[in-house]
């Protein structure tokens, strides 16, 4: 049997979370929603978990502040002290207070470029990349659920049964 | 579905759907642009060239064309870096401070002013470079291994954290508002049908599909910068501040410079904000979305932020005076009284005096004035830096040395051309580019939409 899938269109966010409730709670799985913007509490229902890019981003952050601190002492203390207004310079530790805005800012630019980049690499979104949603509508006002008959038990048949009792719009359905 | 109390007013206008909200921001990116656009785009770029001639001829020649001398070394330059970076951090409070503390008026706006940010930033970068008079040098300010020892920068210096700072402000406001762009290139790219505009906002869009897990980077990714982006747009006007602060020339090094710079900045940038909204929406019919309601929000902060520098400034004046200190009290007396006493109580009246009719709601509401008042404060702004800086350095503690500044054609040209280059890059923007954040205001509109509150607002009563 070629395997299909199913796209659900929905018109309105909360009308496409009942109908993914509806169809979890049916033990279908449901392999991805697509809208125009982020519907909030969806990703519990169709099981999408928490990215993790805050934590990628916190360790950016510390190697721009290990990186920058590594500068300084290499910089400032080790290679060339320079003696600038009579301040101390024989330590990194009495000089530190002079380095902490760049010791920020770089803290800043690598924890931002750090997660930006990731992100769009875990997004697969890259300069010249082909857009992939089902439907050029989901970009303006419509939201619809797909579900692959790869990952259910049940026939093409009964997903689409299914969904008809759940105020959607259309629902197409696609062999690939 | 989170709903809003009927208290607060609605953030969009008039019944308005998804869809609707794609065809009037995107409508005007794919029809013909209206004349005024041609004729005001020729203006600034005509300008833009000229400053650019200035600049060339700077290069060409040397500093020495400007009107600085010995004792006034720093003059316009500085004035006009701070001025545009002052005026680049409005954006980066409305995306990023805003978003941490929830505030929705600011989906409408966040996108252009960011755009402004951006351009402001950029051309007050241009005046650091210039001013070293050999731009083939600049990257001498850069921590890289040279043939001279190596000798390294020197970190203990605020003018080395300002290349930090402004460079990491640029390249992060830059990296935060073309995330935010992706999604509605997407919309772009779906939407429009000739083939080269398709191919464009294809590479642009970089691919989007919209699904839930990439919303939710999305918005993690947002989160994280806007929080990240929140302490760096204190730093940035904190670190310049510091470039005078540090040093030890009377009525410079103040400790209350930081926090007065910061208000004074997300002062002047409110106040471009208006100025570019106000006839944006106008000329691109956004008036739905960037409704009188947000127009008076931007005058509140105005009011407050402009309040902050007026306490400022008359700190400064009092301690100047409690100090004890001849020379400070001098530089202060000097401000109010001495040659430049006009540059003085312009800024005094543009700044403090003038923002607080915004205490009238009918002032406040009014577009006109708003425009109006949002010119003066930004003249008042870049006295504030003309005050600080030149008359601050023009009579030193060698009475011998005691001059004035003039101004060169060179540093009017300069000046000029960088508003026209500033202008020009908003108003492409304004073409190609999502004015208004379209996932965000689509977001909000089953929330703060006119239509949609009315509805709520009936169902509550029966």
């Amino acid at each position: 049997m070629a395997n299909k899938v199913v796209y659900a269109v929905y018109e309105d966010p909360e009308v496409l979370k009942s109908a993914a409730r509806k169809l979890v709670t049916a033990g279908v799985k449901v392999r991805d929603v697509f809208s125009p913007f982020p519907i909030h509490g969806i990703d519990p229902i169709i099981g999408v978990k928490r990215t993790r890019l805050g934590i990628a981003a916190f360790m950016y952050g510390i190697t721009g502040t290990s990186l920058a601190l590594l500068g300084f002492w290499y910089f400032m203390i080790h290679d060339w002290p320079m003696n600038i207004g009579g301040k101390p310079n024989m330590t990194l530790y009495q000089n530190l207070p002079a380095f902490v805005p760049v010791m920020f800012e770089f803290t800043v630019f690598c924890a931002a470029h750090g997660m930006a980049i990731t992100y769009l690499i875990r997004n697969k979104t890259l300069p010249g990349m082909p857009g992939r949603n089902p439907d050029p509508r989901t970009t303006d006002d419509k939201f619809i659920i797909e579900v692959r008959t790869e990952d259910n038990a049940q026939g093409s048949d009964a997903i689409v049964e299914m969904l008809r009792g759940t105020e959607a719009l259309e629902i197409n359905e696609r062999q690939y | 579905m989170h709903s809003e109390s009927a208290i607060r007013e609605p953030l969009i206008l008039g019944h308005k759907t998804y869809h609707d909200i794609t065809a009037d921001i995107v409508g005007p990116i794919e029809n013909k642009a209206p004349r005024a656009w041609y004729v005001l785009l020729t203006i600034s770029s005509l300008i833009a060239l000229y400053g650019i001639g200035c600049i060339m001829y700077l290069i060409g020649t040397g500093i020495g064309v400007w009107g600085l001398n010995k004792t006034v070394d720093w003059a316009w330059d500085i004035t006009n870096f701070v001025w545009w970076v002052g005026i680049g951090h409005a954006g980066t409070l409305i995306s990023a401070v805003l978003l941490l503390f929830r505030q929705r008026w600011r989906m409408a706006i966040n996108r252009s002013a960011e755009a402004m940010t951006i351009f402001a930033v950029i051309m007050a970068a241009t005046f650091p470079v210039i001013h070293m008079g050999r731009v083939w040098m600049a990257y001498w300010v850069l921590p890289l291994p040279n043939t001279f020892g190596s000798l390294w920068v020197n970190f203990n210096s605020p003018l080395l954290w300002d290349v930090f700072a402004i460079s990491t402000y640029f390249t992060v406001s830059l990296v935060f508002w073309y995330i935010g762009l992706i999604p509605d290139f997407a919309t772009i790219r779906d939407r429009v049908t000739t083939k080269g505009m398709k191919r464009a906002y294809s590479i642009l869009s970089f691919g989007w599909t919209g699904n839930a897990k990439a919303w939710t980077r999305f918005e993690e990714v947002s989160l994280v910068l806007a929080g990240i982006a929140t302490p760096l747009v204190f730093s940035v006007h904190s670190v310049v501040s510091m470039d005078f602060a540090t040093s030890i020339v009377p009525g410079w090094h103040t400790t209350i410079f930081p926090p007065y710079f910061v208000s004074g900045a997300v002062f002047s940038g409110f106040a471009m904000v208006q100025t570019l909204l106000l006839v944006m929406r106008k000329v691109m019919k956004l008036e739905s979305y960037i409704t009188v309601k947000h127009v008076e929000y931007m005058n509140i902060v105005i009011i407050v932020t402009g309040s902050i520098v007026g306490v400022a400034y008359i700190t400064e004046l009092f301690i100047s005076w409690y100090s004890g200190v001849e020379y400070e009290s001098y530089a202060f007396i000097n401000r109010a009284t001495g040659p430049y006493w006009w540059s003085y109580w312009a800024m005094m009246t543009c700044n403090v005096v003038s923002p607080q009719v915004f205490w009238f709601k009918k002032l406040r509401t009014h577009l006109g004035f708003t425009f109006f008042m949002s010119i003066i404060v930004n003249i008042g702004m870049w006295f504030e830096r003309f005050v600080i800086i030149v008359t601050s350095l023009h009579r030193d503690y060698l009475p011998s040395s005691w001059t004035l500044f003039h101004p060169s054609w060179v540093d009017v040209g300069i000046f000029v051309g960088t508003l026209g280059i500033f202008f020009t890059l908003y108003l492409l923007f304004a073409r190609f580019f999502p004015v208004v954040a379209l996932n965000e205001m689509k977001s909000i509109l089953k929330m703060s939409g006119e239509s949609y509150k009315q509805q709520q607002a009936q169902h509550h009563h029966h």
